[in-house]
């Protein structure tokens, strides 16, 4: 064989081996102590790997990437912003976690359809034995509240209700009902019941009750800022509920084709007046209900829930004033 | 303009050497088997990934826009698909040798010598290609599925089989090469006749015989010659040239062949439904065209065999029926039927290029973030791999299209005005035909 026609074979053979190694072998150097993670649509199999392991205090460095749409990345219960995950795109993201326990990462941008759906879990483990943390169990089952149950509100009002009006009539309240504890583990209805029938307040009109009613829900939660639970549906509830939580978000065709149910209408005073704090809030930190309503225990942190309830009770309020 | 490229001393020994040829030859298969890799195993994000953006926008648009418009079968004489098959049949990467294959290697069947397989072929990849053009991993077992094909046939039938007959790219570029001004003939075919051991088509030591199976001293259309230059390097009478030829010079002596005919009906018919289906704003029918194997699938890819083997052909037909009947021609249909397809070469060529613009121009820009990054793994090797996707001008794009679709027009209505008045007969019928096509394609695209 000539030496022209040798050395050719030899580097075309050593050109194309090479060609197709050195990039998987980069690769593998260079993902050393990364992980990477693929976001996908949920139908399409969500977050991959959806389950991380990481050591308490180590820095976890991820490297996110879409394989189809835009989506987010944030750590459930954290004040650490989202960041987005773009299709194509690296992004390289590091995270340090002080306390061993487990995390759980979402999808923050409405990617499709069960968007909810996309959410995986950080484990993480400390370098010492980890000692039990105690954990308060939440308000629906300390109160023994059946979450699932549907609370009709026994009376509704005639008009829409005043809370400027409500917070004049602050002062005849007795004493019981001012206390968050009470405005927690009641409905609004039940409470403007208890109101009428106080022999004390008989002079009050049932619109003067209702203004009382109005203004203890709108302030007596304790830590809930509706500013900041607006924004939370916005990014969270709005998809299936709806912006004005009339249960006709995007989303709400395709709840509604799996799980045969609507979204849960939140502007209805019938269903919401009879529901109380500690109820709803039940439903957002275990979700079930038979609608595809996710469980966001793991994600929001307990003042953001009161943040949220607390702004699901404009809903039926404004729906009156329409 | 005829100018015999190869009467340069300089040009001639520049084609007779291998190295060029060989050189960019291993090269695209380097970027061939990167595709495959990248396909297979980079990101599933079309626009992030090397294997889709260098194949269906760079080769794709280079390809139909500049090479066989202009060089015919250019490609082909570079395309690496067949290389490492006939690499193995010839044993020698280089000069010929000696040694002969250690096995037979078969003729084609004689019933498949036709371009009906190539029909089949492209048809395929038709009916899927809104999945393929878009995933990577279905690109990348495309390609891997040709690489092995071409590699398998050369193991089994003698030289190119899999280019000639099977290749599904083959056949539409072989069928648009014929308006391209670029040729390779012979000088004086007296000669070829008179040369008794015919090493282009045999091989010699100094090179191998065609592997086109073509001879090239009865060489008459562009069609099967693969310009890989055997024949040149061959010819013991440097009988053999490379030159320039006025656009669409085969088109003056149209096929008379039923399989070319029908390759000029599906690469316009494949040309319309693609504007339609991609580019139109019916979005039930590209979901219909993704989602291969489904019911709408089943209906769309029904449609789309409807529109290319039976509604152009059958219109096409009637126009050409009609013309007779005007010119009160009472020849059979048929011969007709299959000349004035040679104006579909040039108003297809005009179709596929204006449908090409429209996406090319939107993802060009693609080409560079993918060679930076072609797996999507978040390299930048050339620092373009942050580039943010920006259209070319786009408002350029209408006037371009319309100025190729009437020119593809006039170009066709010229060409079955010489095979009408050659044939006795009307060619008015079916210049309103194309002229009805040109309509929808604009209707389409504008």
């Amino acid at each position: 064989m000539r030496r022209a026609e040798r050395a050719c074979r030899i580097a075309i053979l050593a050109g194309l081996l090479l060609l197709l190694a050195v990039p998987f072998l980069a690769r593998k150097a260079e993902a050393r102590g990364i992980v990477e993670v693929h976001a996908r649509m949920a139908v399409a199999g969500g977050w991959m790997p959806g389950f991380i392991l990481a050591q308490a205090g180590v820095p976890l460095h991820l490297r996110l990437t879409s394989d189809d749409v835009t989506h987010g990345f944030a750590i459930g219960q954290s004040d650490r912003p989202a960041v987005d995950v773009l299709p194509g795109k690296m992004t390289d993201l590091t995270l340090t976690f002080d306390k061993p326990g487990t995390y759980t990462f979402y999808c923050t941008r409405w990617c499709g359809p069960d968007h909810w759906r996309m959410r995986g879990t950080i484990q993480v483990n400390g370098s010492s034995p980890q000692v039990p943390q105690p954990v308060l169990a939440p308000l629906y089952t300390r109160l023994g509240a059946d979450i699932d149950a549907p609370h009709p509100a026994p009376a509704l009002p005639a008009s829409p209700p005043s809370v400027s009006r409500g917070a004049a009539l602050a002062n005849r309240l007795p004493g019981s009902v001012l206390s968050p504890d009470y405005v927690l583990s009641h409905s609004p209805a039940q409470a403007f019941q208890e109101l009428r029938a106080d022999p004390r307040l008989a002079s009050l009109t049932e619109a003067d009750l209702w203004d009382a009613v109005a203004y203890l829900w709108e302030t007596h939660i304790p830590g809930g800022d509706t500013a900041e639970g607006k924004k939370l549906y916005s990014q969270n509830c709005a998809a299936c509920h709806g912006e004005t939580g009339g249960g006709d978000g995007v989303f709400a065709p395709d709840v509604k084709a799996l799980a045969g149910k609507s979204p849960a209408n939140l502007a209805d005073p019938g269903s919401m007046l009879g529901a109380s704090p500690a109820v709803l809030q039940g439903k957002i930190l275990r979700g079930g209900m038979g609608t595809g309503m996710p469980a966001w225990g793991p994600v929001l942190t307990e003042l953001q829930t009161w943040d949220l309830v607390s702004y699901l009770y404009s809903f039926p309020f404004e729906e009156m004033q329409k | 303009m005829q100018i015999e490229l190869t009467r340069s001393p300089a040009v001639r020994r520049l084609l007779k050497s291998r190295w060029p040829q060989l050189t960019i030859l291993t090269l695209l298969l380097g970027g061939f088997l990167l595709a495959i890799a990248s396909g297979w195993a980079g990101t599933p994000v079309g626009s992030a990934n090397f294997g889709i953006i260098f194949v269906w926008i760079a080769w794709w648009a280079l390809l139909i826009l500049l090479v066989v418009p202009l060089t015919g079968r250019g490609w082909c004489a570079i395309c690496p698909i067949p290389a490492p098959g006939e690499w193995l049949q010839r044993r020698a990467v280089l000069e010929p040798t000696e040694r002969k294959p250690g096995w037979p290697h078969y003729r084609w069947p004689k019933r498949l010598r036709n371009i009906w397989l190539q029909n089949l072929s492209f048809m395929l990849l038709a009916l899927f290609s809104a999945v393929i053009l878009t995933t990577p991993r279905a690109t990348a077992i495309v390609l891997a599925a040709m690489l092995f094909l071409a590699l398998g046939l050369s193991l089994i039938f003698e030289r190119r089989s899999f280019c000639r007959y099977l290749c599904p790219v083959s056949g539409f570029i072989g069928l648009y090469s014929q308006a391209a001004p670029l040729e390779l003939r012979v000088r004086d075919k007296r000669l070829c006749r008179s040369c008794e051991d015919k090493p282009c088509y045999n091989g010699s030591e100094k090179g191998h015989g065609c592997p086109w199976q073509v001879f090239p001293g009865g060489l008459a259309r562009n069609t099967s010659c693969g310009l890989c230059l055997e024949c040149l390097r061959t010819c013991p009478k440097d009988n053999i040239v490379l030159q320039t030829r006025p656009f669409g010079a085969d088109l003056r002596q149209p096929s008379r062949k039923m399989d070319e005919a029908f390759k000029a009906f599906l690469m316009v018919g494949a040309a319309v439904a693609y504007t339609g289906i991609l580019l139109g704003p019916w979005g039930g029918l590209k979901q219909a065209a993704y989602r291969a194997g489904s019911l709408a699938w089943g209906g769309y890819a029904a449609a789309f065999l409807a529109f290319t083997w039976l509604l152009i052909p059958g219109f096409f037909a009637l126009a050409v029926g009609a013309g007779q009947r005007i010119a009160r021609n009472t020849q059979p249909l048929r011969p007709a039927f299959t000349a004035f397809t040679a104006g579909l070469i040039p108003l297809g060529l005009a179709f596929w290029a204006a449908f090409s613009l429209s996406f090319v121009m939107a993802n060009a820009t693609y080409v560079l973030s993918a060679l930076s990054d072609p797996f999507g793994w978040g390299w930048n090797l050339f620092g373009t791999a942050g580039l943010a996707w920006k259209p070319l001008p786009m408002g350029l794009l209408p006037s371009l299209q319309v100025l190729i679709l009437v020119g593809g027009l006039l170009w066709s209505i010229r060409t079955i005005q010489r095979t009408g008045a050659e044939l006795k007969t009307s060619s008015l019928p079916v210049a309103v035909f194309q002229a009805g096509l040109t309509c929808l394609m604009l209707g389409l695209l504008l």
